[in-house]
């Protein structure tokens, strides 16, 4: 009766994603001409517009100290931004642990111009009248690593440990639909309605996690990153929040972009 | 071919701001047209057509539009058109389907090339319509850009 | 004044092909904020041109002009609803 129980279960689960959809084996014409055009598009991207702000709040004195971030180290130096992103996330030895690009953003918001992680935390992600000084600051970081082949490192035992705790999280299933992230992205050929879901598991479709982001979103005109992509995208699976620059989202984030490694970063680029 | 990356220059105020090219596309220093509320207002192209004496614009095929045939997303839709009618001083451009169809008029005196880059709002799949005015008499194309809803925003 | 626009101009020959984003609501008057309440249109209306609250938001522009050379100043001025303007300026570069 049990083992008739859990078999039920698991088929109304399996049964709950009606809409994704096995996608055609052949390219999807209405995919490339997506892709086309958001070429196009990211010639002349309003992510520009942030970039030029994010510098602008890189190089200002702000905050309770009155300190510019400057000397942020992002793990090539102090005051290093050339490069950075695309080595991200890594260990970093004075919080002993791995950060991604926005929470060592944070971090350094913290420590050198002394904000809260309560009031960053507060109201993270870009609405139409909003783009929160982190979201800015991420899109011109990212932007210094432009061209530049996608390097995360797995050197320090911890960043290892990164990769296999972010492994283990891509595939945990929970939460009202009992999906994992690997439910969409750990299989070849899903797509929901016109939008193809690449397989994140493997390296060759691992870069469509981290290309393009942060994003200038056509839909609002916002500019996003990638926490808030993650947060999005557990908000779609109906788990609950994560932690806003979390050491869940960095070792998801360690994962898919060491899956990623090896291929050139784009830079800031234009989603839906 | 070199491209630049962009440079983002603030203007001071009201820094001297030479004419660059004689009877250029970009004048600065002219006043700026008085912005035509009733062709904007129009809730057809033919209305505001009409308003803007196109009505009897002939079909050309000389008009070219570069846009998608399917628009990823309505909010932002790349368009480019060239105009090979010789003398063309004005594009115009009409979503049909939009509330508002008419949705600018682009300008060319000597010096400029019948070419415009625009990026415009598609409410729901429509024609697009393009008129190129030349010698005071209208010429027109249409294209059918189709937008859809994408997935997750990936 | 509001937010710079942001000028690519790459001379092909004698064709200054220019490219301009301009940082802009282009509200169209019918969205609602977070409110319920309509945020009243507010939209680029004259550029070299007239456009409406039809066109993107951060709108994108692109223009050939002729007769261009490495060191001629390229000005561009934009002009809203509300009454507010921008005008930028780039000076060309030859090709490189």
């Amino acid at each position: 009766m049990r083992h008739a129980l859990v078999l039920g279960i698991v088929a109304a689960a399996a049964a709950a994603a009606p809409w994704l959809q096995a996608a055609a084996q052949t390219p999807d014409p209405t995919a490339a001409e997506f892709d086309k055009f958001r070429e196009i598009m990211e010639q002349d991207n309003p992510a520009e517009l942030f970039e030029v702000k994010g510098e602008e709040l890189w190089h200002a004195r702000r905050g309770p100290k009155n300190e510019s971030l400057e000397r942020c180290d992002l793990g090539l130096g102090p005051g290093v931004v050339k490069g950075a992103y695309a080595q991200m996330p890594r260990y970093f030895a004075d919080v002993d642990r791995v950060m991604d690009a926005e929470a060592r953003i944070v971090h350094c918001m913290i420590t050198l111009q002394g904000f809260s992680y309560a009031e960053l935390a507060k109201q993270p992600f870009s609405s139409l009248t909003r783009t929160p000084d982190p979201v800015s600051i991420v899109t011109f970081v990212a932007a210094q690593s432009r061209g530049m082949k996608i390097a995360a490192p797995q050197n320090h035992p911890k960043e290892r440990d990164a990769y296999e705790m972010g492994k283990a999280i891509f595939h945990y299933r929970a939460g009202a639909y009992d999906f994992s992230c690997a439910s969409c992205h750990g299989v070849d050929d899903k797509r929901i309605r016109t939008q193809p879901l690449p397989n994140f598991t493997k390296p060759e479709q691992a870069i469509r996690a981290v290309q393009g982001w942060p994003g200038y979103r056509m839909t609002g005109g916002v500019m996003h990153s990638l926490q808030w992509r993650l947060n999005d995208c557990y908000r779609q699976q109906r788990f609950p929040e994560p932690g806003y620059a979390s050491e869940t989202l960095s070792a998801l984030l360690t994962y898919v972009t060491v899956n990623a490694n090896g291929h050139v970063y784009r830079g800031p680029g234009i989603k839906r | 071919m070199q491209q630049t990356r962009r440079s983002v220059i603030k203007a001071g105020g009201a820094a001297a701001l030479l004419a660059a090219f004689g009877g250029a596309l970009l004048r600065p220093g002219r006043a700026l047209a008085a912005w035509n509320k009733s062709a904007f207002e129009a809730k057809s192209a033919v209305d505001a057509m009409r308003v803007l004496g196109m009505t009897n614009a002939e079909d050309s095929k000389a008009i070219e539009i570069r846009a998608p045939e399917i628009a990823e997303n309505g909010a932002v839709v790349p368009i480019d058109i060239t105009s090979n009618i010789p003398g063309t001083t004005s594009i115009s451009v009409f979503i049909e389907k939009n509330p508002f169809p008419y949705t600018g008029t682009f300008d060319f005196s000597q010096g400029s090339l019948p070419y415009v880059h625009v990026r415009v709002k598609i409410g729901e799949s429509s024609p697009v319509r393009v008129v190129a005015t030349a010698g005071g008499k209208h010429y027109t194309t249409v294209k059918e850009v189709k937008v859809t809803i994408g997935g997750c925003g990936g | 004044m509001a937010d710079p626009m942001k000028i690519r101009v790459t001379l092909q020959g004698d064709v200054a092909d220019v490219r301009v984003l301009m940082a802009h609501p282009m509200e169209t008057g019918q969205r609602k904020d977070a409110a319920g309440k309509l945020v009243p249109m507010h939209f680029i209306q004259t550029i070299t041109a007239q456009i409406s609250q039809a066109v993107a938001r951060n709108p994108v522009f692109a223009f050939k002009v002729k007769g261009a050379k490495a060191g001629d100043k390229l000005s561009i001025t934009w002009q809203d609803n509300a009454g507010d303007k921008r005008t930028d300026e780039v000076v060309i570069r030859a090709a490189s």
